[in-house]
């Protein structure tokens, strides 16, 4: 009885090809999406862990010079004599093979235990020689041999897969040559267990001061906001596709409506009626699921590359850019698959479930709901707007920042029905004549079946408007502020004391003005932060970027009492104007000016440069920016190269700058331009689904027109034209959604993310590139469909009559 | 002669061959004339119908209605000649859900331009149909339901009037006043009818009354 009610149920699939593709590649392409991206997610955490678990991760504590400048041998050595345990450790960044790889000296006898990585452990400990002799030897991501193989100047590299990509780990002796910085050390790692009698660190070292590695700079916590982002849309692409599935299932029910009922009629229970179904669908949502995660595997391979990049550019993460397969991540996969189906399919179990034995085997639309079950949902839809918007009332955090934008996307979506109602009521009393009023009326009942794909439709619009609009205000505001923030025509960095003064010296009578870029480490509240000291100058009086300002902060600073303090400091710290910072103990200023400063996860503070120098005698002085005429800076960069001997690579021009920063920013939003495509993708894919799976429904609706004089031509362009004003109609809904969704975005999401406000600018042109998109996804979807009902033969009309007896 | 059925052919492909539905039927109704046409099941009388209301196409053979033959037409003319010369009406009624009774008794008058607001008016009336006409189908009882679709009909003053089992979903009683109604308002619009009915009692109220068997008229 099961085997033979199991083909019956499964001839259903052989007869309707096109249905059984809709379903699964509907289910392929919502795993597809929320697999791509936790794949992506999986791959940066395992590079952040691995970065976590190299150097013990980030609770241990270490010394750094206050102005950041390098550590003279002489204190560590000072240090160990009073009975410190620390070990040294040397960083810088070095350019080979087109890749920037950060190098890090540690001294093996010294390091705490369990801060190696274990190859190098194992290394020194059977041959410890290896480390030094004929170039030493280093370790190195696998995954970065490959390309280092041919580079001549690298000490032999070995692999060490606890070590993220990117990152060049050798003998303290060994990097030192590498970075050419011999004798200097960066910090000073302190063992866990330290002798219970020792000076204070002030009396041996007053220069350094003591810190947790990482405390503020914490990667994953930095990068928790990116993929929760990713999360998000991989959730909305799912959410979409599963739109589909719905659909899909939803008329795969309804057509064998009259086959479930005879199955029972001939005695096949109902419980295993619903078992076999369920069978059925786990089997389909396994193959679908397979198909997705391999689609996903791909989609994540070829996006891994720019999150990496946007990664690296954003918070300095070092992610490879390779994917590996996971079997944990497809068992997800595939479970999520699974779990979506069932989703989808529990309206449709249900109504089996619920269906009288003697119910009418005719079909009836499946997504039949009232007028009062779309006010429900409506009231629903008003609850969740209300719900988003008190979350940023009660809870703090990205929490409550994606609690608005989750409400607000599903609170709009519910009320779609409702308002698209509205929408063709009133255009249905406006109307003249009588083929119109029927337009208009028949949509209104066809919203009923296409409520889920245009919902679909506004999730996808919506989001491309928000994030469209966050993007590109976000792109106005950088770029400007780009413009304010490199006011200096060039820049340069010198190697060392010495080089700097003899910069100074050429530049004298040469150049408008020399800029200091000198600054210190400091604590600002509670975390590591950097304190600049600037000259009184016009570049920034005219130009620096200020959001909020005393009206003569500028007298204020160069007054010596006054200090500039950048948007997340300010908002972190809750400070505003006339507050007082304390930098360091004993050496508060007065808030006289936020400035924004976008792209820096830290606190950055901005005073007189003669309060900086006479607190930090020592500050390193090798960074300046150069006002010049613009035709002078070439002959100026090569005269410093030439007369000077500075090498090129010490010399950036401001427009260099600009163009590595809008490269990163382009970087950074590409893999959200990916996403926003591909949603919007799956979403036309929906109105597909949804009218074809009308489209079996509509010939008894259409029929008794056709007979009463309406071609069949005419029912196909009111077809296609009820689909094009239906996507219109979403889109109308889609932007006060979308600038909503863009406002949460920018003024929520962003400021707990990031710590900055953007301003929100408003682009027409993309809107109206998105409704054209719309328009188009609409048209193509309606294709099919229509062209199938503009060949439909009038015997298939006729059918309709024909079954009435 | 209103409409001709001149030697009609029709078959239709099944797996292995074609079924002959009609074989050589040939036909003709006068303006004014009313018709009933029987047979048994699957004797071809909605097949003959549907090619008489321009709805199929013949194989073979011709139907002229006003002295034009509906096999020359395309398919815009079709719809133009069964928008403007013809009245429907079917078993099921096939009212159109999302238009209110008004409306939907209007919707062939309108869609033809044709429209009389005063013949409307009377037609409602004289169908009964005037608490109903802000109603919708879903909201009227069958009967009501074919009164609307005799109006819809109706309303464009149609020169054949076609009916296919119009009672048949009816009960007695009411099937009887709808065919009161169908045979009043055909004599007084001085349309042609031509009824498909199983009902010998129906057919008996006809001036004319044909068999098909078979695929040809006995």
């Amino acid at each position: 009885m099961t085997r033979a009610a199991l083909q019956a149920l499964l001839s259903h699939w052989r007869r309707q090809p096109l249905q059984l593709a809709t379903l699964l590649i509907g289910l392929a392409l919502a795993t597809a999406l929320w697999s791509a991206v936790q794949a992506i997610n999986a791959e940066a955490r395992n590079s952040y862990d691995r970065a976590a678990v190299f150097f013990g991760g980030t609770d241990l504590q270490e010394l750094q010079r206050r102005d950041g400048g390098p550590i003279p041998l002489a204190t560590f050595t000072a240090l160990r004599q009073a009975g410190w345990l620390v070990s040294p450790v040397v960083e810088g960044r070095i350019q080979r093979a087109d890749q920037a790889i950060d190098v890090i000296g540690l001294e093996p006898f010294s390091a705490p235990p369990g801060t190696l990585p274990p190859e190098f452990a194992q290394l020194v400990q059977e041959n410890p020689q290896a480390m030094l002799q004929d170039g030493g030897t280093g370790f190195v991501a696998p995954e970065m041999l490959a390309d280092l193989a041919e580079v001549a100047d690298l000490p032999l590299l070995r692999p060490a897969v606890s070590l993220p990509p990117g990152t060049l780990v050798a003998d303290i002796g060994v990097a030192a040559t590498l970075l050419d910085i011999p004798d200097q050390i960066t910090r000073l790692v302190l063992a866990p267990e330290q002798p219970r009698r020792q000076p204070d660190l002030a009396e041996v070292a007053p220069d350094l001061v003591q810190q947790t590695r990482g405390a503020e700079g914490d990667i994953a916590r930095l990068t928790d906001s990116f993929h929760l982002n990713l999360t998000a849309f991989g959730l909305l692409s799912f959410a979409v596709g599963l739109f589909i599935v719905h659909a899909a299932i939803g008329l795969s029910f309804e057509q064998r409506r009259g086959m479930f009922r005879t199955l029972r009629a001939v005695g096949l229970p109902l419980r295993r009626l619903l078992l076999l179904l369920l069978v059925e669908l786990l089997v389909l949502a396994c193959l679908a699921g397979a198909a997705g995660i391999a689609l996903g595997y791909v989609i994540a391979g070829a996006l891994l590359p720019d999150v990496a990049a946007t990664l690296r550019g954003l918070y300095g993460a070092s992610v490879s850019g390779d994917l590996s397969f996971r079997p944990l991540w497809a068992l997800t996969g595939i479970g999520i698959a699974v779990l979506g189906t069932l989703v989808a399919a529990a309206s449709g179990l249900w109504a089996v479930a619920r269906m009288p034995l003697l119910a009418s085997a005719q079909p009836r639309a499946w997504e039949r709901t009232s007028a009062r079950a779309i006010a429900v949902q409506a009231m629903a839809g008003v609850g969740l707007l209300i719900a988003g918007l008190l979350a940023t009332v009660l809870f703090d955090g990205l929490i409550a920042g994606f609690a608005l934008l989750g409400g607000l996307l599903m609170g709009a979506a519910l009320c779609l029905p409702v308002v698209l109602r509205g929408l063709l009521s009133l255009a249905q009393g406006r109307a003249r004549s009588i083929r119109a009023q029927w337009f208009w009326a028949d949509t209104n009942q066809q919203l009923r079946g296409l409520s889920l794909a245009l919902m679909a439709l506004l999730l996808a619009l919506a989001t491309n408007i928000g994030v469209g609009t966050m993007v590109s205000s976000f792109r106005l505001t950088f770029l400007g502020w780009l413009d304010q923030r490199l006011a200096s025509e060039l820049y340069v960095t010198t190697r060392n004391e010495e080089e700097a003064t003899r910069l100074r010296a050429f530049l004298d009578g040469r150049v408008d003005a020399v800029l200091p870029i000198w600054s210190v480490m400091a604590d600002l509240n509670g975390a590591p932060g950097q304190v600049f000291g600037i000259v009184d100058h016009a570049t920034y009086r005219d130009s620096w970027p200020m959001l909020e300002a005393t009206p003569t902060v500028w007298d204020e600073v160069a007054g010596g009492a006054a200090v500039l303090i950048n948007e997340q400091l300010a908002r972190r710290a809750g400070y505003g104007l006339g507050d007082t910072l304390a930098v360091e103990p004993g050496w508060a200023f007065t808030v006289v000016g936020i400035y924004s400063d976008y792209g820096n996860p830290s606190g950055q503070a901005v005073i007189a440069i003669d309060q900086l120098i006479e607190r930090h005698p020592d500050v390193p002085r090798l960074r300046y920016g150069l006002r010049i005429p613009p035709d002078q800076i070439d002959g100026l960069t090569a005269a410093l190269v030439q007369d000077l001997g500075l090498e090129p690579g010490q010399i950036t021009d401001q427009a260099a700058i600009k163009q590595v920063s809008v490269r990163v920013f382009e970087q950074t939003f590409s893999v959200t331009g990916a996403l926003n495509v591909l949603t919007l993708s799956v979403a036309g894919f929906a109105i597909f689904t949804s009218l074809l799976t009308l489209a079996s429904l509509r010939l008894p609706q259409l029929a008794p027109v056709w007979a009463l004089g309406l071609t069949r031509a005419t029912l196909a362009r009111l077809e296609l034209g009820r689909s094009l004003v239906l996507a219109a109609a979403t889109f109308v809904v889609a932007v006060p959604t979308g600038l909503a969704l863009a406002w949460a975005l920018l003024a929520v999401v962003n400021v707990e993310a990031f710590g900055w406000r953007l301003p929100m600018h408003l682009f027409p042109g993309q809107w109206l590139r998105l409704f054209a998109l719309a328009l188009i996804a609409a048209l193509l979807a309606a294709a099919l469909p229509v062209r199938r009902l503009r060949r439909t033969a009038p015997a298939e009309f006729l059918k309709v009559f024909a079954h009435e007896r | 002669m209103l409409i001709e059925a001149r030697d009609v052919h029709k078959a239709y492909p099944v797996a292995g061959g074609a079924v002959q539905v009609l074989d050589g039927v040939s036909l003709s109704l006068a303006a004014g004339e009313t018709l009933a046409l029987t047979g048994e099941s699957g004797s071809g009388k909605s097949t003959f119908l549907h090619l008489l209301g321009a709805l199929d196409h013949v194989d073979q053979g011709d139907i002229v209605l006003n002295g034009q033959s509906i096999g020359a037409l395309d398919d815009a003319g079709r719809a133009a000649l069964r928008r403007d010369r013809i009245g429907l009406v079917f078993q099921q009624f096939n009212l159109i859900p999302s238009l209110c009774v008004a409306d939907n008794l209007a919707f062939q008058a309108r869609l033809a331009d044709t429209a009389d607001a005063d013949w409307i008016a009377t037609l409602t009336t004289r169908l009964g149909l005037d608490g109903l006409v802000r109603q919708y189908p879903e909201q009227l009882s069958g009967g009501q339901q074919q009164r609307v679709a005799i109006g819809r009909a109706l309303a464009a003053r149609p020169a054949l009037v076609l009916a296919d089992e119009p009672t048949g979903n009816l009960d007695e009683a009411t099937a009887a006043d709808v065919m009161d109604l169908i045979l009043d308002l055909v004599r007084d619009t001085g349309a042609g009818l031509l009824m498909v009915t199983h009902s010998s009692a129906i057919a008996a109220r006809m001036q004319r009354r044909v068999h098909l068997s078979a695929g040809r008229l006995a």
